[in-house]
């Protein structure tokens, strides 16, 4: 019992003390949270220059239509297209030609500039016609106070979601934040099981190649040398997925605080600008909705699951992952054992996808019982509230399996560390089974 | 009594048979040679008493009892193909392969700094294995097979790998681990070695021990009735030509002459040194043993080789 605790420790100390783990789990919070911020704190920085945009109207209804911006200042064109296209541009940023009336012609009204024309200008251009044709044509129909009554049928649905709970009371749910939640939690999962089974199988195909295994295993049990890579490996799973979550929630924090506002304030702002109908005050309250559904979510139970069937799933791979580094030679040999694995993986991944659409039908059901998939698939349906009782026959499903999966491999693995030379087949693995 | 003792060990892997009812005795305090061929069998009956595999049938006896999984702590095992982790640095993998032998860290540590200040080799301490080469990271090996201090010291090809003067550093560990009440099974293909470091042999050739014993009493089993004369060469040379021996080769090399003489097997030493001194003055007389090198390559390439 004292040499698998040496194990781990060796196995976890030697991990985390390596530059790409610290990197890794300290950079990518930063990454995350840089990933939100940073393209709002871009769009905070307004450009020095003004640019100067001639308006060249021949018809002369719409040139006092545009009002000056920050960055965009509107001009009268005094000279026609071909003498400003010869002459000196520098002063002018681009040229707004309006050639006919635009509700008879609509292809009338053009941009020329030397440069990319920017999606700011073209919005704010034709933002502003839009407005005037629609006054225009509503003015055509002749009917008293139409504009007004346009405005009053103006109607914004949005089908409200509430969810009773046990004893009665009512919350706000939203279905689109439960299934980007289950989405997050699948990733991780999914991403867990892959990079530190991955990292169980390099570790025993490094103890295998460097021969040192015949030493260890002449003072340690096979079976105590795999459990103790592979549960040391999880802590160091574990101590990642853990200092991400701490980092993550502190610079989030952190940086709300520097900039002075608040996280739902900042979505908003990026919102407003890619939605230049919808003004700010709308989807601030939006926010604060999604804040309200996010907390319908119980995140400790989740969480607590997220643990078991992390734990649960990758002990089932990291040992299939254990047995197949023991029983080849080198990296190449490992495709023909790691191809039914990765398709296994992906299958449940898209299994998952699927089943968010509908998180309680028979795909999602069965795909969250079977242990192989279930790791992935129910962290998908389990901010939709899972019955308990599904979650912990999954659960107890995964466990079953994985020890007993654990148990074979540790069979295959105690002869497979030993034996090298020619590749074995499914066939010699199963006989290796067999052995003594 | 006998240190170790395996009892009609077999052992089968798929379609082959490694060990076939081998019997070893190794005795308490004394070097065991274990020789043969390469596939002979050699590793798979180390693996056996190490625990690391099962026989399939017959039994591992220490101290005259079966073998139990707490004395692979009493066994220190260096394989022939050596390895240790090439990105650790070399005093903290040589802590934690003591400890997993049971040491603990304060004893593993102490231990280790004795052995490494014994080989001068404490200033690499703190360098990666991969840093050292070929003949340093065989020293680290030696070091921490022998650092639990087992009463069973079982080495797979020590001299593989090693220079001469590496080699003979290693030697006379070895001899010094003897003297010391080590008992010490020691498989080679190096015969020389064989001759000057065991006292007991066993010879396994195709799965199945073909010869064993006491090195000076199997060698005297094998021995030709071949003498080998020294005289001074004189000039009156004597007729020598008898039907009771045979001269092998006659040599004179400043002013020795050297006979190799094969005798029949029921003429005695005496009768025979009675017809020799007519030759002139003797210097030495002595029955030459064969090799273990020659009793190895004889046994091995006899196509069926009796068991003994």
């Amino acid at each position: 019992m004292n040499k698998i605790g040496l194990i781990i420790k060796r196995e976890y100390l030697r991990r985390v003390s390596k530059k790409s783990f610290l990197l890794l789990t300290f950079l990518l919070p930063f990454l995350f949270v840089a990933m939100i911020f940073v393209p709002f704190w871009l769009s905070t920085l307004k450009g020095d220059d003004v640019h100067n945009i001639a308006v060249l109207d021949d018809t002369g209804k719409y040139s006092g239509l545009f009002q000056d911006t920050e960055t965009y200042r509107f001009i009268q064109g005094g000279k026609s297209l071909e003498d400003y296209r010869i002459s000196d541009k520098k002063e002018i940023f681009a040229f707004l030609s309006i050639t006919d009336d635009l509700l008879e012609n609509p292809s009338a009204a053009i941009i020329y500039s030397e440069k990319q024309i920017p999606g700011e200008l073209s919005r704010l251009v034709n933002q502003a016609i839009a407005k005037e044709l629609e006054e225009e044509k509503m003015a055509s129909f002749n009917i008293p106070n139409l504009k007004e009554i346009i405005q009053e049928s103006k109607i914004n649905f949005n089908v409200q979601t509430i969810k009773w709970s046990a004893d009665g009371t009512e919350s706000r749910s939203s279905s689109m934040v439960a299934s980007i939640t289950g989405m997050v939690f699948t990733m991780l999962i999914y991403m867990f099981i892959m990079i530190y089974g991955g990292m169980v199988m390099q570790g025993v195909m490094e103890e295998k190649s460097n021969r040192i295994i015949e030493v260890i295993i002449s003072s340690v049990r096979p079976f105590d040398l795999m459990m103790g890579k592979i549960i040391g490996i999880c802590f160091v799973g574990l101590t990642q997925l853990f200092l991400w979550g701490i980092l993550t929630m502190a610079l989030l924090l952190g940086s709300q605080l520097i900039f002075g506002i608040g996280m739902g304030s900042d979505m908003a702002a990026v919102g407003a600008m890619n939605q230049p109908g919808l003004n700010a005050p709308d989807i601030l309250a939006n926010n604060s909705e999604v804040f309200e559904m996010l907390n319908t979510i119980n995140f400790t139970e989740i969480g607590l699951f997220f643990i078991l069937f992390f734990i649960g799933g990758y002990m089932l791979y990291a040992s299939l992952f254990a047995a197949i580094g023991s029983a080849v030679d080198s990296q190449e040999d490992t495709q023909q054992f790691m191809i039914p694995i990765t398709v296994l993986m992906v299958f449940a991944l898209y299994a998952g996808i699927y089943s968010m659409e509908n998180p309680d039908g028979p795909l999602a059901f069965w795909c969250s019982l079977i242990p192989l998939t279930s790791p992935i698939v129910m962290m998908i349906r389990l901010p939709f509230d899972v019955p308990y009782w599904q979650l912990l026959l999954s659960v107890a499903l995964l466990y079953g399996t994985a020890i007993l999966i654990t148990w074979f491999s540790a069979k295959i693995y105690r002869v497979g560390i030993l034996m090298y030379g020619k590749k074995p087949d499914l066939k010699e693995l199963i006989k290796w089974m067999r052995y003594k | 009594m006998n240190f170790l003792e395996t009892e009609d060990v077999v052992k089968q892997y798929s379609g082959h048979l490694a060990l076939n009812k081998v019997s070893i005795q190794v005795a308490k305090g004394k070097v065991f040679g274990l020789l043969g061929p390469n596939g002979a069998g050699k590793t798979t009956l180390i693996r056996i008493i190490n625990r690391i595999t099962a026989p399939d049938s017959g039994v591992v006896r220490f101290d005259g009892r079966l073998s139990l999984p707490e004395d692979i702590y009493r066994i220190g095992y260096m394989p022939e193909e050596r390895g240790l982790y090439k990105k650790m640095k070399v005093g903290e993998q040589a802590v934690y392969l003591a400890q997993l032998k049971g040491l603990s860290y304060p004893v593993a540590r102490k231990r280790l700094i004795h052995w490494f200040e014994k080989f001068d080799i404490m200033s690499w301490w703190n360098r990666k294995l991969e840093e050292l080469s070929k003949g340093m990271q065989q020293k680290i090996q030696f070091i921490i097979t022998v650092i639990h201090e087992p009463p069973l010291l079982i080495f797979d090809e020590p001299f593989s790998g090693f220079d001469p003067v590496n080699a003979d550093l290693l030697k006379r560990e070895i001899l010094d681990l003897k003297d010391q009440g080590h008992t010490i099974i020691f498989s080679t293909h190096n015969m020389a070695s064989v001759e000057e470091i065991c006292d007991d042999i066993a010879l396994i050739n195709r799965s199945e021990v073909v010869l064993s014993g006491d090195v000076t009493e199997v060698r005297n089993r094998f021995k030709g009735n071949t003498f080998l004369l020294k005289v001074l060469s004189s000039e009156n040379t004597v007729d020598m030509a008898s039907d009771k021996y045979s001269i092998l080769s006659d040599t004179t090399e400043r002013g020795v002459r050297e006979l190799r003489i094969h005798k029949e097997a029921d003429m005695s030493n005496s009768e025979l040194l009675g017809f020799l001194t007519k030759q002139g003055e003797i210097l030495s007389f002595s029955e030459e043993l064969p090799s273990m090198n020659d009793i190895f390559i004889n046994t091995v390439s006899t196509p069926n080789p009796k068991a003994v």
